[in-house]
Order: C-alpha cells, then structure tokens, then sequence
C-alpha cells in the first residue's frame, strides 16, 4: 500500500512536468500580447516594444522557459506580469474562497444527493423514484447562471434574506457570516453535484440492492435502514466516491461563472482574468494548480476505496 | 504596516464608506507606463497634479501657480504651502521636476513639450522654471490633460524608475491614500482619506478647484457580471457603478432610492481606423468610399440603443468640445451615401481586396460597429472578411505590420472619452507619422504641419481655425472616421449627492448620507 502511494506520488513528477512544457508552449502560440494590456489604448507600437523588452517578452522562447523552470524548480512561480505582483500572492488571495466555496457545496450536495438516491433507489419505480430522477434531469440541465439568478431573485432581491454578492473569509469574519455569504453560491453550484451525486447513488444502490447479501440480510431480519446504509451503501460508495472526489476537483477549477455571478474573488476569475489579459505567469501556475488537484484527487480517492471496500488492495 | 495601521486608526469611528463598482478591475498601478482609465482614475485618487482643467478646458492652478515670461518662454511654477506625500514628507518641486521628465518620456504632448526645452529644473523647494527654446502655447494645457496621461507628481525618488518600468511604491500627495494590504489586484482597491490633504480653497470645478474629502473610505469592487452589480446596487450592498449598460437601467426604473444618470455631457466617440500600409486602404478614394458607405445613426442603434444616451456627431474633436466642427461629415450623419461610395470605389478600381476587418466579441462598447459596419461596406462593394477575435488578439493583431493575409488586418473600431481626442495634441489618430504613429501608420506631413500650426496659435479663436482645417484635412484623408458619441450613464443610491460632472469619476466633494 505505502509502496503504492509512493509510486503514485512520484508519478505526480513526470505529469507535472509535460502539463509544464505544454501550457508554456500553447500559451506562447496564442495570440496576445501582456505588454498591450499594460500599455493601453493610446501606446505608439514603440512604446509597446519597449515594455515587451522590459518584460523579457522578446528573449528566445527557450530562455524564458528554462527561466521560468528555474524558478519554478526553486518554488517560485514568477511574478504577474500586469500588476506586479507575486503569482504565490495572488493566489493565496484567491484560492481561499474557491476552497471554502468548493468544500461547503460538497458537504451540501452529499448531505442532499446520498439520502436522496438511496431513497430512489429503495423506492424503485414509485413516485419518489420519478420525482428524484426528474430533478436529476432539471438539475443537470439548467444552466448554472440561470440557478444563481433565480437564487438571487428569489432570496436576494424579493424575500431579502441573503445578500446578493460577495465573500467573507470564515478566519476574519466568523463562520456565521460566510455562510450567510457563501449559502446561495453555493447552493446553485450543489444544484448540478445533487442531481449527479443522486443519480449515481441511485444507480449504484440499484444494483447492490439485488444482491444475495441484501436479501439475507433482509431475512435475518436486519433492520431496514440498517440494510440500506450500512449493507447496501458501504458497497455503493466506490462510484459515488469517484464522483464526489472528481465533481470536488472540477469545482476548484470550474466555478468561474458562479464566481462571477455572486461575485466571489476566487482562482477561477483569476484564472479567466489572466487569460484575457495574456498573464503568463499566472496562467501557468494556475493550470500546474489545477493539476495537480485533479492528481492528488485522484490519488486520494484511490485510497479510499481500500477504506470502504475492503476487497480492493494496490 | 503604516497603511494598516491607519485603516486600524480609521476604524475606531463611524466610518462612511463609499463602495463603488468601477468599469474594470484595477490590475496595473503605474500611470506613466500605461494609459488605462481605471489606473488614471487610480492616479487621480492619490497624486495630485500641478495643473487641472475646469469644466471649460481651462488650466487652472492645483497644486502650483505660475506665471509666464512676455516672450512666452519662461514658465514659473510656485508650488503652494501645506503639501505633504502619504509618507509625510513635504513634497517640494524636486519631486515635481523628476516627475514631469518620467511622465514627459511616454506622454506624446510631454515629448512635443521636450523637444521645445531648453531646461526643466527646481530652483528651489517651491519653484520650478521651466524654460522653452520657441514658445508653446498648449503648454499648460498639456499639463493640465485628464487623458490619457495626465502628469502625476509623486517622490522624486520613486520618480526615478525608469518610464518602462513599473513603479512598486505608491506613494502620493492626494486627497486619497492607497492602502496596499488590502489591494488584491482586479479585485478590489481600498482608499483611505488623506488626513493631512490641504484642498485649494475654490470649489470643486471638474479636476479642478477644491478636492475636499467628505468620506473616510472607497472601495472599489470589481464586478465582472453587470447584472450582480446591479442588484448589489438595488439591495444596498453597494453604493454606485461607473458605467451601467443602457438595456440594463429598466431594471434601476421605479426604485427611488436608485439614481442614475449620465456623468458628464460629452461621454465618449466611437472611431473606426484604417490601415494605410496595405491595399485597399492605402488608396485615398477606397478610404473615402468606406466612410461614405457608414451611417453614424445605424451604428450607434446597433451599440446603444436607446437615443437618450447617444448623438449623432461628425467631429473630430468631439460636440460640446472648443473644437468642435463638423466639416466634411454630412454623409456620415444623414444616413451615410451609398451611391458615392460605389462611385468612389469605381473611380478607384477596387479589385474586390478583401478587407480584414477586427471584430472583438468579449467587449459589448465594441461588439456592434463591426457587424453593422461590414453590412454597410458589403452594401457598397466591398469585399469584407469580418474576423471575430477577443479584444487582445485585436490590439495584439492591431500591431502587426504584416498584410493582412499574414496576420495583419485592414480595420478595426476603438472608442475614446471625447477629452481624449478633444485636441489635435492629444488625439492618437491624428499622429502622421508614418511607422511611428498611432495604429494604421498614416504618413501624412500636412496633418503634422497643421498640428504645429496650432501650436503656434495663440488665442483660442486661432486654434479654431486650425481645427477646422485639421477636420477638413481628416474628412478628405480619412485619417480616422468618427461613428459617434455616446454615454454610459452611473447608477448610485440617493444617499450618495455631490457627485461631480468630470470624465474622470472622482470622489472627492461626494457625500454620503446615513
């Protein structure tokens, strides 16, 4: 096992590296130009040469990539190349919110979709089942942006109960006011993981539900609910895991709209952001972080298959 | 640590916040290195300037008087008493002098400037001579421009950063101070009022006169979806937005807590630009005939929409300017005249080049002229290969000297605030400079006499005269095709009053009622 994790973890390496190369090589062969968008409107096409050789922007490409390797090598992931600023700062501003965020609509979507599926499941074919599945369906169909609107029309603007927009950090403002803050983001990111996490614990408790163990269990005279949650559940959690682990890693790095409709400073802004804006810098450690956080994920989820069914061993 | 420690200071009271949705995220904060608005509007919260102009466009003293020699080559700047940088030094016209020589190395007007000195120095703490080879007579005006450069005095030695670089220390002597360890770059920008700020004692007038602080903080928050800001605004989580977009105010209709309107009277001119170094646009006839093919009303329905925050207006220099006139824009105006364009462009035997026209899909003050634009062209003749791009490929794209089939282009549509093009000194487009000229590279030695003729000219009504040449020169040149003006109006809550009528939203004399 320990074997295991360590090859997992030396296989983070080689991964890195060529998502390195390829994120260097493709955003240097996008157009656009960092020193236009520091320049401005009114820059002469002199003026912008001139920045674009203060930035290192006209060394050979070979030179600016073992310079950022270098750097990189050592824990630094450069400087952003319109404000000035550290990449590690502006990150360690940002990923904060994205992980609060992403973690509080995890916990939601669980506490939701895992009871719901079961129910499905155990009600298989009743109006529960239909009522589950339909939602499955609205929920993964309609558009986030539209979720959060309805959100904000409904609880922001006509019942006044929430606010609007923005983010407050739990360590400076309390856990009460984040909350009050992060419940409707998070809320309409949880809208698409209930109706995917539901579905897949449904499907999944399906087909545990027909096995042999399940009906002996049922004859023995276990209790219902017993059966359900600890025979018939213990033995579904390796998809549903799958899906919570991946649905958890494409909430760090895809909840761009959802940031921007609640206004939320979190790394997919800042990600969208230095896009538009050609920063290399930050758009490289930004797709290193994204990454890395669907490999380490990953590797987490591995393990904890060996947790809930003990049959698996690496 | 000290801006933290006077934001800890500043708390201790009720505070009066004023949070504020701004056009676009505050990323770089250099305003020599960079001509964006949101930096100048940055600049303007914490540097002051030594000049400002009033509403009419008239230098006025703001941080020093002067007086200038009879032969106008001597100007002599006395700095007024009480000023103080953020770091509490006093500032003195050394500052001012390293100031000036790093703004005057990327702004156009400052290198005109310095081309005619023979000597820029401060004689003492308070004074500063500077001394002309040939006179100037824009000088002051120069100095007092809210666009695209203004120039901002701060630290002589932060100052001393070379123009290219960008400065790291943000260090001024205006009525705001910039607090670094809440400034998260794009996101938002904390402002704290300057204590020891000493403002002129006339009343608030445009950048110039008074810059009286009635607010302890501003913050700006950057919002990038406008439809959350709008009702941050209608639920009271925020106080005003710079720029709404016009289909969205029906939603601020019927709130009477919510204001909006439109800032200032001249707003901004929406140009189309083209390239003089490749067929068909380097051919006279083919840039009149696509000016002759466009309709200034067309486009702006297509942009704005609703007529109350546009107007037609054929000048160069912008309506409601002092140099404002209209010569040579008739078709532009009334509909555009397509029966001249295809004679013009028979005359000039276009052989059916296609035209690269930009069209930037990510900015909605851009989105509309270049579909509406190559309907217009197509409908005289043209042959119009409209590539959609974002706004970056557009100005990186708009670089590239290249034909167009190699990755150049042949035309692309930009907007200006009219202070920005309100002067032949200050407008990009007229700059004929060849290869060293603003995008498009018109070489055209008439444009540049006609702007030193200007310069020599010593009363307005003589300035005039010349800018009613330069228009003409522009019409038959097509140097630029103005499309237009139009306003975004600002959104605020009634609580917020004293709002000034500037192009650059300042907020200094703003209160806010409890």
């Amino acid at each position: 096992m320990l074997g295991y994790i360590l090859r997992r973890i030396l296989a983070i390496i080689p991964v890195m590296l060529i998502v390195a190369i390829f994120v260097f090589l493709l955003l240097r062969l996008t157009p656009g130009d960092p020193a236009a968008i520091i320049a401005g409107d009114m820059a002469t096409p002199e003026q912008l040469e001139r920045i674009r050789e203060a930035m290192g922007l006209n060394k050979p490409l070979l030179t600016q990539f073992f310079t950022w390797m270098g750097s990189l090598l050592q824990g630094d992931l450069g400087t952003s190349l319109i404000s000035g600023t550290p990449v590690t700062t502006m990150i360690g501003q940002r990923i904060f919110p994205t992980i609060n965020m992403a973690l509080l609509t995890i916990v939601i979507a669980v506490a939701i979709a895992v009871p719901m599926g079961v129910l499905a499941a155990w009600r298989h074919r009743s109006w529960v089942d239909y009522a589950v599945m339909s939602f499955s369906v609205l929920g993964f169909s309609v558009p986030v942006f539209v979720i959060g609107y309805l959100f904000i029309l409904v609880f922001s603007i006509s019942l006044g109960w929430l606010p609007v927009q923005g983010y407050a950090s739990p360590s400076e403002k309390g856990i009460a006011e984040f909350l009050y803050r992060a419940i409707l983001p998070s809320l309409t990111l949880a809208t698409i993981y209930v109706a995917l996490i539901a579905r897949m614990t449904r499907a999944s408790m399906l087909e545990v539900l027909g096995e042999d163990y399940i009906r002996t269990a049922r004859a023995k005279g276990v209790k219902e609910s017993r059966v359900l949650f600890r025979h018939a559940l213990r033995n579904a959690a390796v998809p549903i895991l799958t899906v919570i682990g991946t649905g958890f890693a494409l909430l760090i790095s895809g909840v761009v709209v959802t940031e921007s409709v609640f206004n939320i400073p979190g790394i997919g802004r800042l990600t969208v952001d230095a896009i538009l804006a050609r920063d290399y810098p930050v758009i490289q450690a930004m797709i290193l972080i994204t990454s890395a956080t669907y490999v380490v994920v990953n590797l987490i989820i591995d393990i904890s298959y060996t947790v809930f069914d003990p049959r698996i061993r690496y | 640590m000290a801006s933290t420690a006077l934001v800890g200071a500043s708390a201790a009271w009720a505070e009066t916040t004023i949070t504020a949705v701004m056009h676009s995220g505050l990323r770089v904060l250099d305003p020599v290195i960079t001509t964006a608005h949101i930096t100048r509007n940055h600049a303007y919260m914490i540097y002051d300037v030594l000049v400002a102009v009033d509403g009419t466009f008239t230098p006025q003293p703001q941080m020093a008087d002067w007086t200038v020699s009879d032969d106008g080559l001597v100007y002599t700047f006395t700095l007024r008493d009480g000023l103080k940088f953020h770091d509490g030094s006093p500032v003195t016209m050394a500052d001012a002098e390293a100031s000036l020589k790093r703004w005057a190395t990327k702004d156009s007007g400052g290198q005109i400037i310095m081309d005619k000195t023979a000597s820029l120095t401060a004689t003492d703490d308070k004074t500063l001579v500077w001394t002309l080879n040939e006179p100037f007579a824009p000088l002051l005006d120069t100095l007092g421009k809210q666009s695209a450069l203004p120039p901002f005095i701060m630290p002589a030695r932060i100052a001393a950063t070379p123009a290219d670089t960008a400065i790291t220390e943000h260090v001024g002597s205006g009525p705001f101070r910039f607090v670094e360890a809440e400034f998260q770059p794009g996101v938002s920008v904390t402002y704290i009022k300057n204590e020891d700020y000493v403002p002129r004692s006339e009343p608030a007038d445009n950048m110039a006169g008074g810059k009286v602080v009635n607010v302890d903080k501003v913050v700006w928050s950057t919002m990038p979806d406008a439809s959350t800001a709008i009702n941050a605004l209608l639920g009271n989580e925020i106080d005003y937005i710079e720029s709404v977009q016009v289909d969205l105010l029906p939603l601020l209709e019927g709130d009477p807590d919510v204001v909006y309107e439109k800032r200032e009277p001249l707003g901004y001119q929406t140009i189309g630009r083209m390239n003089f170094k490749h067929p068909p646009f380097d051919n006279v006839k083919v840039r009149q005939a696509a000016m002759k093919a466009l309709d200034q009303q067309a486009i702006l329905a297509a942009l704005v929409g609703n007529p109350d925050y546009y107007s037609i207006c054929g000048a160069i220099f912008g309506c409601g300017t002092p140099l404002a006139d209209a010569t040579g824009s008739e078709s532009l105006t009334s509909g555009g005249d397509l029966e001249a364009a295809k004679a013009l462009l028979a005359e000039a035997g276009y052989d059916g080049t296609p035209i690269v026209l930009m069209a930037p899909t990510d900015v909605v003050a851009l989105a509309a002229q270049p579909v509406v634009a190559s309907q217009a062209l197509r409908n005289a003749g043209f042959n119009v290969d409209m590539q959609p791009m974002d706004w970056q490929t557009l100005v990186t794209r708009r670089a590239s000297q290249n034909a167009p089939a190699d990755g150049g282009w042949n035309m692309f549509f930009t907007n200006w605030l009219v202070p920005e093009i309100s002067s032949p000194l200050v407008s990009p487009m007229l700059n004929g400079r060849g290869d060293s000229a603003w995008f498009g590279w018109p070489d055209d030695a008439v444009v540049e006499g006609l702007k030193a003729d200007f310069i020599a000219a010593k009363t307005l009504e003589e300035q005039q005269a010349v800018a009613k040449k330069i228009q003409a020169h522009n019409m038959e040149q097509v140097l630029y095709v103005p499309v237009g003006q139009y306003a975004l109006p600002q959104a605020r809550r009634a609580t917020i009053t004293d709002m000034l009528a500037s192009p650059v939203p300042v907020f200094w004399n703003v209160k806010k009622a409890e």
